[in-house]
């Protein structure tokens, strides 16, 4: 097997009450891995991609990027090769900007932002148009739009291919779908999984519907009290069905 | 017809303080106190130098830096030292003042048979008043060019997104506390840069020049925003000017009533606070509006 994009060694996470949220964890993630993550609430999802985006400094252990340890290196470093969507349709857009200039601004993610006009010319705004049309749900007409007046729908599926824009080395989806309705959701995760297996993503999707997280990516993994209990691939995952699942949910 | 053009000078002369506290109150979302001491700052620096002998330009020039400095230790203890914006902006702005006394060597400074930046001679020939109207006019159209082409660049943008929303920002690898450091020193140069060209129009600096300048600031953009509702961000910073030159229209018509310049404080702050009062008191007259049309309204 080729070599992980991104390791994560004996990581450990303690807060200052004493508290272990994330133990002696170990994960390797393989170029194109799709991996949905389950887990109880409290069980150390949202520690996990806190501590592989940098928000969340390790108490232990290592964070490895192509071989490189990176454990210390800050969020907005690591910005350069991560790109992430958030839960809330709120979080992942700039709300008094328009869409066009949230998706200019996506295109520097990570590089230099420097005094040179911004760019947003006819040729850019054409290029837009093309990327939002995509998503299948009218985005391409509101390129002029201030984000904050858009559907919840239309913002996730903004930020989504903002995070996408410049391919990263790693995307972190955080239960993108969730806030959404269930036509809405369906629509993106549907998005989701073309622009994954067609731009050759490698990512990590947090999930609480086991059917999306059977049904999509090639690896699943089961998180419980900051450890991971289950992590099955291929064959494997697809062998699984939700009464499987369910029994990780029970202990 | 004198005074309506000393007000309209007066108007064009401070919407400098009303655009560069745009930066910070609108684009990064909070009310930045230091401009309070950093406008008396960069008035006493200007001051005190053209008294010592220095080139009224390079006067003007020197405020801007040392309002950049007041922005930027602001910046530092908000980003990186927690310290709540506000509370931060009041403890640079308390400091502000002994430094202006420090810097002036008394309470106040006259600018009488001194040259400033009002001793042009094109400005000198015009009629009264007008030099401020002119001087003023060019003024703020440089500093207008300035930020509506620094607001286009690609750390412009992303000054705007880091006030928009921090997350986002960040997570697009947004340096955002620099960019909160950042803004808060332009603005603070920018009012500091005010602040010495309105004392070189008024002949003096003193230490208590910076009282209700925060208020007077505020006033221009929100008189600015309900007049003209719903702009793009170059206009609404140019509804920012306008916006203070009704002000001081109002403000000289509520002295004509009879008021005292000793009121000018609490007029400002009346003012202020209509004008921030009228958005709601609209949504209620609409309110009142569906009312009357009875069931129509709900279809």
């Amino acid at each position: 097997m080729t070599n992980p994009v991104f390791s994560l060694k004996e990581a450990t996470v303690t807060v200052p009450n004493g508290t272990t949220i994330m133990d002696h964890l170990n994960l390797d993630i393989y170029p194109e891995d799709f991996i949905t993550v389950l887990g109880t609430n409290g069980a150390g999802k949202s520690t996990l991609f806190n501590v592989i985006s940098g928000d969340l400094p390790l108490s232990s252990g290592r964070v490895e990027h192509n071989g490189e340890d990176i454990t210390a290196v800050p969020a907005v470093k690591r910005t350069a090769f991560l790109a992430r969507v958030f839960q809330d349709p709120k979080l992942g857009t700039a709300p008094r900007m328009t869409v066009a200039e949230n998706l200019l601004l996506a295109e520097k993610r990570g590089s230099r932002r420097t005094l040179k006009n911004r760019q947003l010319t006819a040729k850019k705004l054409e290029k837009y148009y093309e990327l939002t049309k995509t998503m299948g749900n009218n985005l391409e007409d509101r390129l002029q739009t201030a984000t904050g007046s858009l559907s919840g729908g239309q913002r996730q599926a903004l930020s989504f291919l903002m995070a996408t824009q410049v391919k990263p080395g790693l995307l972190l989806l955080d239960e993108h779908t969730a806030a959404l309705d269930p036509k809405t959701s369906d629509q993106l995760m549907a998005a989701t999984n073309h622009q994954v297996k067609d731009n050759h993503l490698t990512s990590l999707m947090i999930t609480h519907n086991l059917k999306d997280a059977l049904t999509y990516g090639n690896r699943l993994i089961v998180l419980n009290a900051g450890k991971i209990i289950l992590d099955v691939r291929d064959e494997e995952k697809e062998a699984l069905t939700e009464t499987d699942l369910l029994r990780y949910f029970t202990r | 017809m004198s005074i309506i053009v000393s007000s309209i000078s007066q108007g064009i002369l401070w919407a400098v303080l009303g655009v560069a506290l745009y930066l910070t109150f609108r684009i990064l979302n909070f009310a930045d106190m230091t401009v309070e001491g950093s406008f008396p700052l960069g008035a006493s620096t200007a001051v005190a130098l053209i008294a010592h002998g220095t080139n009224p330009f390079l006067a003007t020039i020197a405020a801007l830096f040392v309002g950049a400095l007041a922005g930027l230790i602001t910046g530092v203890l908000y980003t990186k030292g927690k310290i709540p914006i506000l509370l931060a902006g009041i403890l640079v702005m308390t400091a502000c003042l002994s430094i202006n006394l420090r810097i002036m060597g008394s309470a106040n400074i006259s600018l009488l048979d001194q040259k400033t930046i009002f001793s042009l001679s094109f400005l000198q020939d015009l009629p009264k008043y007008f030099d401020g109207v002119v001087l003023g006019l060019i003024v703020i159209t440089i500093i207008l060019g300035f930020l509506m082409w620094f607001l286009q660049t690609e750390l412009g943008q992303a000054f705007i997104a880091t006030g928009d929303n921090k997350v986002m920002a960040a997570a697009f690898g947004i340096k955002t506390d620099q960019m909160t450091i950042m803004g808060l020193m332009v603005s603070n140069a920018l009012i500091a840069f005010g602040g010495a060209v309105i004392a070189q129009n008024n002949g003096f600096a003193d230490i208590n020049m910076g009282i209700g300048i925060i208020v007077i600031a505020l006033a221009s953009i929100i008189i600015g925003e309900v007049a003209f509702g719903d702009l793009s961000l170059n206009q609404r910073l140019v509804a920012v000017v306008i916006g203070s030159i009704i002000y001081r229209l109002v403000l000289l018509a509520v002295l004509q009533l009879g008021f005292s310049t000793n009121d000018l404080n609490l007029i400002s702050s009346i003012i202020l606070a209509i004008a921030m009062m009228i958005p709601q008191a609209r949504k209620y007259l609409k309110l009142d509006k569906v009312l009357h049309m009875g069931g129509k309204a709900h279809d």
